[in-house]
């Protein structure tokens, strides 16, 4: 069996822009922002990335397709620079294809990057994406929100738990993040909201009310990593390392198989699990330090931590409402915001959770530290419930 | 002598009170009394087309009865396609025989009657084997504050004519062409240009029936007398007179319901029909009249087997789902009267791809789904390698027919984001009875009405209109199973 790549990828630099709505920059500058960060942050020169990879979603709206909106927004030196895209997952899958790089000993030093720009579009929400020529044919003509609501009338079925207490722990979670990202200073939202207004707030895809949805932000982050003994020869003595990077691709069971009961992600499961191995974690409710999950939506955030193992089956409502995702919880989820409230450049979103988890294992969180943080997870779901890529990755602290 | 072997109807849920137009209209007539009662109409996704099919299920509910179909004629004034035949699409939803005959006829309020002489005349002629569908429906558009718009209704009805006798056998008919104009509508027309009631009741209705009717019963050598069910498809007042100049007593009258449905066009002869066979006694005689630039006399005689085959659902229990339009305003935007605010989501682009729709005609079209022949495991939609995650057999899936079964709602929202012409747009996971799931939206669900686990039944329906290309396509969605 393969070894995986635990510790032997380090991140030795992180950017992460401003993320809202960016009326004032098209992709090329959220990814200079993001670039010019993280490059000081690694103390290298542009001269010094070796290969890069670009995460983007929505091309048309964003950048047009291929890798070059990256190579030549950055004046990259003549190196491979590849365009990925794996639905909300893109920005992970990004941060994939350079650590792959580097453990693989293509190269020393490569930069991930993941850019969205949404809000070209004129309308709000994401914009619409084809299906295929098959699919259009059939498939409902939904949104996300509509596509994820779905999570809750199974799950509240599944675990005969009231709508009106499901709603509760759902409100519980935009609260949370809410709170959170008033610490966090490049967050699109950063207004804390109460219960009763996310309770409130007008019906988008029953049961999900405009609180309980994530913010279209525009954005970019991006990651330069290298191996352990390249950090250590440009001077580093503790690093981030990459600890684990599972993703996993549904294979149509939940879209067309009766198995699936249109409550959980067995994608998420099956990372998670790997991920774990991976990362030699046995006990994740203990081990993580604090988590950034894909809470597109506060019921995909409820149904994760089930997904993730960090609440029991039917117990997540339960543990959301005692607050143990809060900050100051057990297991701190979304410190920085979270797609809620940091925002959801869909590209860039992976590796904007990479920059949240990278920052509080160094300790430059500010006030939304969580003490002590050693070890961290992110989580994306890209796509939708029954029909997705879900991606963990695992990072932590490791002596060089 | 050829009879009907089966009938079936179909009436969209929504009604429309009479009151509610006049409510909104009546400034245009001096407030004239509007009538009694409601019409029917239909909901955004339904037309002639589908309403037809419907009522052709109702006839034939499982896919063993549609085996021997020779041919299928699908009469109506308001088809969705002029160049595509609208009878072959429901053919091929059906899952009727590919052999098939499938015809498109209209071009009168007498399109109904007239396919099912002819039908009664082809089969008479032919073998011993097959049968001949025969449905009839309209989705005749009214301006705002005409007479139509409060007299029309929305439906279709469905005949299937056997070798044999079958619940009422056909003793003759009779026709008359005449070219009395009191009505028309160019092509491509949506509303029809009317001309005074007066006339077309005096010099139509009440001249050119009776001799047609006297001609039929005289050759059929039938007392006038005998006759038991007579059936008007117009306004019970010149159903009175009628019967009056033919002979026939007041009570033997159908009602046309037009309280109940309206004026459904080309099928309502046979919506008045199936009426009568759900409940006429053997013997019965029954006489048929459908008028139209001219004049169709139809004269059929129960048999000692009425009864024993029935619609899925008949008109009584399609009479009874019934759901009342709050809206009159909702009721033009589907009518594409209103042209409403629909949003920017509404400029996606729904294209067809052609030649995917043709390669996937049998999954799209009539919901097949596929039955791995080595682990069991039904799923849609058919694919190369099975879904079960334990077997994953490649090239093991025969067709397994999807749309005749029930499902129940796995997952659901009402997503009021998205664009439909009926916010909000429903739709979820469904769980076949058979196995498989599949992810499609809903029709005739209003908010608050779906819930895990519900039963639902699959209707065809229209799913997206590409209007920068003039087309429409169709695909199954999953409808509250109802009284079915």
């Amino acid at each position: 069996m393969a070894s995986g790549i635990r510790d032997k990828v380090v991140i030795i630099g992180m950017g992460c822009s401003q993320f809202g709505e960016r009326w004032d920059c098209g992709a090329d500058d959220l990814m200079i922002e993001a670039f010019t960060e993280a490059l000081g942050d690694a103390g290298l020169e542009r001269d010094d990335l070796e290969a890069g990879w670009l995460g983007v979603f929505y091309d048309e709206q964003s950048v047009s397709k291929s890798a070059l909106a990256l190579s030549m927004a950055l004046r990259l030196p003549q190196i491979p620079v590849t365009r990925v895209e794996n639905l909300c997952a893109t920005g992970t899958e990004a941060l994939r294809g350079a650590a792959y790089a580097v453990a693989s000993g293509a190269c020393d030093i490569a930069l991930a990057m993941g850019v969205e720009k949404l809000k070209d579009t004129g309308f709000g929400g994401l914009p619409e994406r084809t299906k295929g020529s098959f699919e259009d044919l059939w498939q409902p003509g939904f949104t996300p929100p509509g596509a994820f609501a779905q999570l809750a009338a199974a799950y509240a079925a599944k675990h005969r738990l009231p709508m009106a207490d499901l709603k509760r722990a759902m409100a519980h979670v935009s609260v949370k993040s809410h709170a959170n990202a008033v610490h966090s200073p490049k967050a699109h939202l950063r207004r804390p909201v109460t219960e009763a207004q996310v309770l409130e707030a007008p019906m988008i895809a029953w049961p999900l009310g405009v609180l309980d949805c994530c913010g279209v932000s525009d954005g970019a982050a991006c990651a330069i990593v290298t191996t352990p003994e390249r950090a250590r020869a440009l001077g580093r003595r503790d690093a981030v390392a990459i600890k684990a990077l599972q993703l996993v691709a549904s294979n149509g069971y939940e879209l067309s198989h009766q198995g699936w009961d249109g409550a959980h992600t067995p994608t998420t499961r099956a990372a998670a699990q790997r991920a774990y191995a991976e990362a030699g974690i046995t006990d994740p409710r203990r081990e993580l330090s604090s988590i950034e999950v894909h809470d597109c939506f506060s019921i995909t955030e409820l149904v994760l931590m089930e997904d993730l193992g960090l609440s029991d089956e039917g117990r997540a409502a339960f543990d959301i409402l005692d607050g143990r995702f809060d900050l100051d919880g057990a297991t701190p989820c979304q410190t920085d915001g979270g797609l809620k409230c940091f925002g959801h450049p869909v590209g860039a979103s992976g590796l904007r959770m990479a920059y949240e988890i990278y920052n509080q294992l160094l300790g430059r969180a500010g006030g939304r530290q969580v003490a002590g943080a050693s070890l961290g997870l992110t989580h994306n779901l890209g796509g939708i419930p029954n029909r997705n890529v879900a991606s963990v990755s695992v990072l932590g602290l490791r002596s060089l | 002598m050829p009879g009907i072997a089966a009938y079936g109807v179909y009436l969209p849920r929504l009604r429309i009170p009479r009151k509610l137009i006049a409510g909104a209209m009546g400034w245009l007539s001096g407030g004239k009394k509007p009538g009694r009662g409601e019409r029917t109409a239909c909901n955004w996704d339904e037309d002639s087309l589908t309403m037809g099919l419907e009522a052709i299920r109702d006839a034939l509910p499982d896919y063993a009865s549609r085996r021997d179909v020779r041919s299928l004629v699908l009469a109506s004034t308001t088809l969705p396609f002029a160049d595509r035949s609208n009878a072959t699409l429901v053919a091929s939803a059906l899952d009727l025989p590919d052999s098939v005959l499938a015809a498109d006829v209209g071009g009168s309020q007498r399109a109904g009657t007239t396919a099912l002489a002819q039908a009664f005349t082809q089969r008479a002629a032919s073998g011993p084997d097959g049968r001949i569908v025969v449905a009839a429906a309209d989705r005749r558009l009214a301006r705002p504050g005409s007479e139509q718009e409060l007299a029309y209704g929305h439906g279709a009805a469905a005949m299937v004519v056997g070798a044999d006798d079958g619940l009422a056998r056909c003793i003759g008919a009779r026709h008359l062409a005449a070219d009395f104009v009191d009505h028309h509508r160019l092509a491509g027309e949506t509303f029809d240009y009317t001309l005074e009631e007066r006339w077309t009741r005096e010099a139509g209705w009440f001249t050119q029936v009776p001799p047609v009717v006297r001609e039929l019963l005289t050759t059929s050598e039938v007392p006038s007398s005998s006759i038991r069910h007579f059936i008007v498809p117009a306004d019970g007042a010149i159903g009175k007179r009628l019967a009056t100049l033919c002979g026939i007593a007041e009570d033997r009258l159908t009602d046309p319901m037009t309280d109940l449905c309206g004026l459904t066009g080309c099928g309502h002869s046979m919506l008045m029909l199936a009426a009568v066979l759900e409940k006429a006694a053997p013997g019965d005689l029954i006489l048929l009249v459908g008028f139209g630039q001219g004049v169709d006399a139809l004269l059929l005689q129960a048999t000692d087997r009425i009864g024993t085959v029935r619609p899925r659902r008949g008109v009584a229990a399609s009479l009874r789902a019934r759901h009342e339009e709050t809206d009159y305003t909702r009721f033009l935007a589907h009518c594409g009267i209103l042209q409403v605010e629909t949003g920017m989501r509404a400029e996606r682009d729904a294209r067809t791809a052609q030649p995917a729709l043709w390669r996937k005609h049998a999954e799209v079209t009539a919901l097949t789904g596929g039955r791995c022949e080595r682990c069991g495991t039904v799923q849609f939609p058919r694919s190369r390698v099975c879904v079960a995650p334990e077997c994953r057999a490649t090239d093991t899936q025969l067709p397994h027919l999807l749309a005749e079964n029930t499902g129940r709602i796995k997952t659901f929202t009402e997503d009021w984001l998205a664009f439909t012409a009926r916010p909000p747009l429903v739709y979820g996971n469904i769980a076949f009875a058979d196995g498989g799931n599949a992810f499609i939206e809903f029709a005739d669900f209003d908010p608050g009405e779906a819930q895990v686990d519900a039963a639902v039944r699959f209707v065809f329906r229209l799913k997206d209109i590409d209007r920068l290309r003039g087309f429409r396509r169709y695909f199954w969605k999953a409808a509250p199973l109802g009284d079915a």
